[in-house]
């Protein structure tokens, strides 16, 4: 999976850190979301997906990628 | 709209029904006003989250809770009732506070306050008002700390706060205690830009005198914050150890885990089943907004009532029931959109502490009188317990 956000629209409201803390952090300065990874491992797509739907500024898109043979 | 007799913890008959067979409709308010009153959880998301929708108090046709918190508003709005762009820079004054890391570093302390207060209860008389002796110390203490307010001042803060969430609160009486708790802020601003120091009002007073911010701006959002962040919490204490004792099972269940994760999942679920914000989030339309086979037009108000949409069974299987190992962390009872609780992430922590400790080191805690002797806030824009009556 690809994942993008907006930290332009984000309200720092912490749902993607307690969702999937491997693949989101925060800004010291102000809390806004910080990606760590674009491409997070196959088993954090749960919690990833998780956070995007808990989002309240809806600004965590999930792009799902077929499974390479 | 009244609850049920001998229901406390559940929403008022008549939003079940129109959930059930009218779930956008309009409904008429103190002031003869007739706005949408949203009761369907998806709806409410959809339009929580839509930039459309607009939290501009100053608006024409914005659904006031009654005259009193009309009077508020006009004296002291904060970002909570503002728009995009203004909303978003006076927030992002304060986010790093709250963060998630932020917050989980003030757990020990926040632990410390909780078996505090519990050890004084302990070798105190029984039985005891658990409100006054533990709900309402533990979250004010915490924000006194964040903020930097002196917490000598509770009695204060307390009483003017609790004035300006009751329903039937007047407008000279709103009046009065918006003022008096604006210069009480607008001092302790003063004296952090005279003695700067490591909190919350020191920072927005460092952002004042940079010029990034009115001296105003900082009072209102720091008078926010001290409401919001003590009230609430409080209220979540009393109220959920109430339902818990009301349902043995779970208490035993939580008391007995010593699990995290289940600790957490029945803060999600009380948070949801109680939805003590039960007078709904207030809106207005800035475009016609299509939604349910309904037009809300251009200017009308809109009341999102998220507790009886944390109740919807489309959004949580047999919404009634008290369950506190589902985790239901796609509850609206902080609200949704770009508005939703700033102080989510203390709250989390706050009501985790508390709902591990105090069950676990009382674990015969029980009501000292019978529920129907128990004063609920019917009368409050936050609901609760005025008392609980507790022993052991």
């Amino acid at each position: 999976m690809k994942v993008t956000v907006d930290q332009n629209k984000c309200v720092a409201s912490g749902q993607c850190v307690l969702s999937a803390p491997d693949v989101f952090d925060q800004r010291e300065e102000d809390g806004i979301v910080v990606l760590l990874t674009e491409h997070p491992p196959e088993q954090l797509a749960d919690d990833v997906r998780q956070a995007a739907v808990l989002c309240p500024a809806q600004v965590i898109w999930v792009e799902e990628q077929e499974q390479e043979e | 709209m009244p609850r049920a007799a001998g229901c406390p913890f559940d929403p008022p008959p008549d939003l079940y029904a129109l959930q059930a067979q009218a779930p956008i409709s309009r409904v008429r308010l103190w002031d003869g006003s007739t706005p949408w009153l949203v009761t369907r959880y998806e709806d409410m998301r959809t339009l929580l989250g839509d930039p459309r929708i607009s939290s501009d108090s100053t608006r024409p046709h914005y659904p006031y809770q009654g005259p009193g918190q009309k009077e508020r508003r006009t004296q002291s709005r904060a970002f909570i009732a503002m728009d995009d762009p203004e909303h978003a820079r006076l927030r992002r004054m304060v986010t790093a506070s709250f963060s998630i890391k932020r917050v989980e570093a003030l757990r020990p302390a926040i632990q410390k306050i909780v078996d505090g207060l519990i050890d004084a209860m302990l070798a105190g008389p029984k039985p005891v008002n658990l409100v006054q002796a533990f709900a309402l110390p533990v979250p004010s203490l915490v924000i006194c700390e964040l903020l930097g307010v002196p917490y000598a001042d509770h009695g204060f803060f307390q009483a003017n706060s609790r004035m300006l969430i009751k329903r039937d609160t007047t407008p000279e009486q709103a009046r009065a205690a918006t003022q008096r708790l604006v210069d009480y802020l607008d001092g302790i601003i003063g004296d952090k830009l005279a003695h700067p120091a490591d909190d919350l009002l020191s920072t927005l007073a460092e952002r004042v005198r940079a010029g990034e911010l009115s001296r105003r701006e900082a009072v209102d959002t720091g008078m926010l914050l001290l409401i919001a962040g003590h009230e609430t919490t409080a209220n979540m204490i009393a109220l959920g150890t109430l339902a818990l004792l009301q349902h043995p099972d779970q208490l035993a269940q939580l008391r007995d885990s010593g699990d995290p994760r289940l600790v957490a999942s029945a803060v999600e679920e009380l948070l949801r089943h109680l939805t003590i914000v039960h007078s709904g989030r207030r809106r207005v339309a800035l475009e016609d907004i299509e939604i349910g086979g309904r037009t809300i037009r251009t200017g009308d108000g809109v009341i999102l009532a998220n507790d009886i949409g944390n109740r919807d069974p489309a959004g949580f299987p047999d919404p009634d029931r008290l369950d506190i190992a589902r985790n239901p962390r796609h509850h609206v009872a902080f609200g949704f959109g770009v508005h939703q609780c700033l102080g989510q992430p203390l709250a989390r922590v706050e009501l985790q502490v508390v709902y591990s400790t105090l069950y676990r080191r009382i674990p015969a805690l029980q009501l000292a009188v019978d529920l129907d002797e128990i004063p609920f806030k019917h009368d409050g824009l936050v609901y609760g317990v005025y008392e609980l009556p507790v022993t052991w």
